[in-house]
């Protein structure tokens, strides 16, 4: 099963890897959303500063949303979906490969370019961290759930706005304790029950979400 | 078994003596029961509305705090009751029709969702001109306030996934699954509300109501609470038989229905 897994998530990287402008044009979205707030709501330092683990997260969310339907479209498109629902290896299985793939290929940009842009909000150095660590906890969850909304509306005619509508009420408790984890960090309480929270959460999405994925694919695909 | 009970098991023929579970899963069976039971739960439901609002604004005592405002509190708080209550009745209807593959456990889950989200909408909005004489604001980031936009945009979201599939019986399975995990998120998306809020205690509005309130108030809510279940009862069967019109229209019950008219 370890063997479909890798090699499902390497397919995927090698042809995401093919593709590359994809997640650049998700990475020029998400730093442009971060740059517009303080054009905003103005250039006062002590401001942004508060809201700058608030401003992050929503983008993280946004550019997560962006690159959900990479996901599954492509390959529903040409057929290879189909194949994988047909073979006999568990569809759970290669879920987590498609969804391992695809946070590598999203997620983890955005939590290593995160801690630069913290920079441009005059973010503490050890919340800086903290962001890394929340946005490291956090992204890899928003792909498992993203992967159920990206699942339920292949090839329908909503359009990415109707996987965004499905999916980012279900992020909201991660946006809450990731960004608080951060804000707590700032503010002097410490950010350690928040990120064990987002831990608790990672943890319920690695066993929750790929089985439910599987079973939107099978809706979507009959 | 004589052959005798062998024949029509769905319309339940006088001469079976099993319940047949599943009778009112046929939707002929279930457009007529709905059409039977309609008058009288609308009946119930406008009576209890009547009672309901007769106390609330003649029989229940003047709020020595908030004097006569509070009153919203007796559309208020039912409808925020119904909006959660809808929510849980329509995940479970959706479950069925996902385990059992029923359609018609389906169509009630669609019915039932406008309904839901109309009285989310109601909570919100009657909670907004609630909290402007009272708190001096029209909308504050109360726990509860929050946790119930975000089942707002669950009830949007299941509506929206259901028409943007063409395909019905695969809108009906997919808007399940959402509705399902919905369900299961509303608990996680509550907590984490009110641990964002609780931390983040800007405003000293206390949102824990007096835990003796005058006995007249709460038999008013609760009245006005069982009005909005009847007033949810009767739509929802008459929306879901419009949903039976329009999904049956290609078989013959509907067709004959049709010429009769």
């Amino acid at each position: 099963m370890l063997k479909v897994l890798i090699c499902v998530a390497q397919r995927d990287l090698l042809l995401a890897f093919r593709r590359r402008s994809d997640v650049f044009s998700m990475l020029s979205f998400f730093i442009i959303v971060v740059s517009l707030f303080p054009l905003g709501v103005g250039p006062e330092p002590a401001m942004l500063q508060s809201m700058a683990p608030g401003i992050l997260w929503v983008a993280a969310l946004l550019a997560s949303t962006l690159a959900l339907n990479r996901l599954f479209a492509y390959d529903f498109a040409d057929g290879t979906l189909e194949q994988m629902l047909l073979t006999p290896e568990p569809l759970t299985v290669i879920v987590i490969g498609k969804v391992l793939a695809h946070w590598i290929i999203s997620g983890l940009p955005l939590v290593l370019l995160a801690p630069l842009l913290a920079v441009q909000y005059g973010l503490p150095g050890d919340a800086v961290l903290v962001l890394f660590y929340s946005l490291l906890i956090g992204t890899p969850i928003l792909s498992l759930i993203g992967a159920i909304g990206a699942a339920l509306t292949l090839g329908t005619r909503g359009g990415g706005v109707l996987v965004s509508l499905l999916v980012l009420p279900l992020y909201i408790p991660v946006l809450i304790f990731g960004a608080g984890a951060v804000g707590a960090q700032a503010s002097g309480m410490g950010a350690g029950a928040n990120l064990l929270l987002l831990g608790g959460v990672l943890a319920g999405a690695l066993a929750l979400t790929p089985w439910t994925t599987a079973a939107a694919l099978r809706i979507s695909l009959e | 078994m004589t052959t005798a009970n062998m024949n029509n098991p769905i319309s339940g023929a006088k001469e079976s003596n099993r319940f047949h579970w599943f009778k009112y899963a046929a939707p002929n069976n279930f457009y007529d029961l709905a059409g039977r039971l309609i008058p009288w739960v609308t009946v119930i439901a406008v009576l209890l509305t009547i009672v309901g609002m007769y106390i609330g604004f003649f029989v229940a005592p003047t709020d020595f705090q908030q004097g006569d405002a509070y009153r919203i509190i007796f559309l208020h708080v039912p409808a925020a009751w119904m909006s959660m209550f809808i929510y849980m009745v329509m995940a479970f209807w959706a479950a069925l029709g996902l385990a059992f593959n029923t359609r018609m456990s389906s169509m009630m889950a669609s019915a039932l969702a406008p309904t839901g989200a109309m009285f989310t909408f109601l909570a919100l909005w009657t909670g907004a001109l609630w909290g402007r004489p009272t708190w001096g604001a029209w909308w504050v980031w109360d726990a509860r306030l929050t946790s119930e936009l975000i089942l707002l945009f669950l009830y949007i979201g299941f509506m929206a996934l259901q028409a943007s599939i063409d395909d019905v019986r695969r809108a009906d399975k997919a808007g399940a699954l959402i509705a399902l995990v919905g369900v299961i998120n509303v608990p996680i998306i509550y907590f984490s509300v009110q641990w964002w809020n609780t931390l983040h205690q800007g405003s000293s509005i206390n949102m824990k109501s007096a835990p003796t309130m005058a006995k007249t108030m709460l038999l008013g809510m609760l009245i006005m609470a069982l009005a909005f279940w009847a007033y949810t009862i009767a739509i929802t069967l008459y929306r879901a038989r419009c949903i039976v019109l329009e999904r049956e229209q290609q078989s013959d019950w509907v067709k004959a229905a049709g010429e009769k008219l």
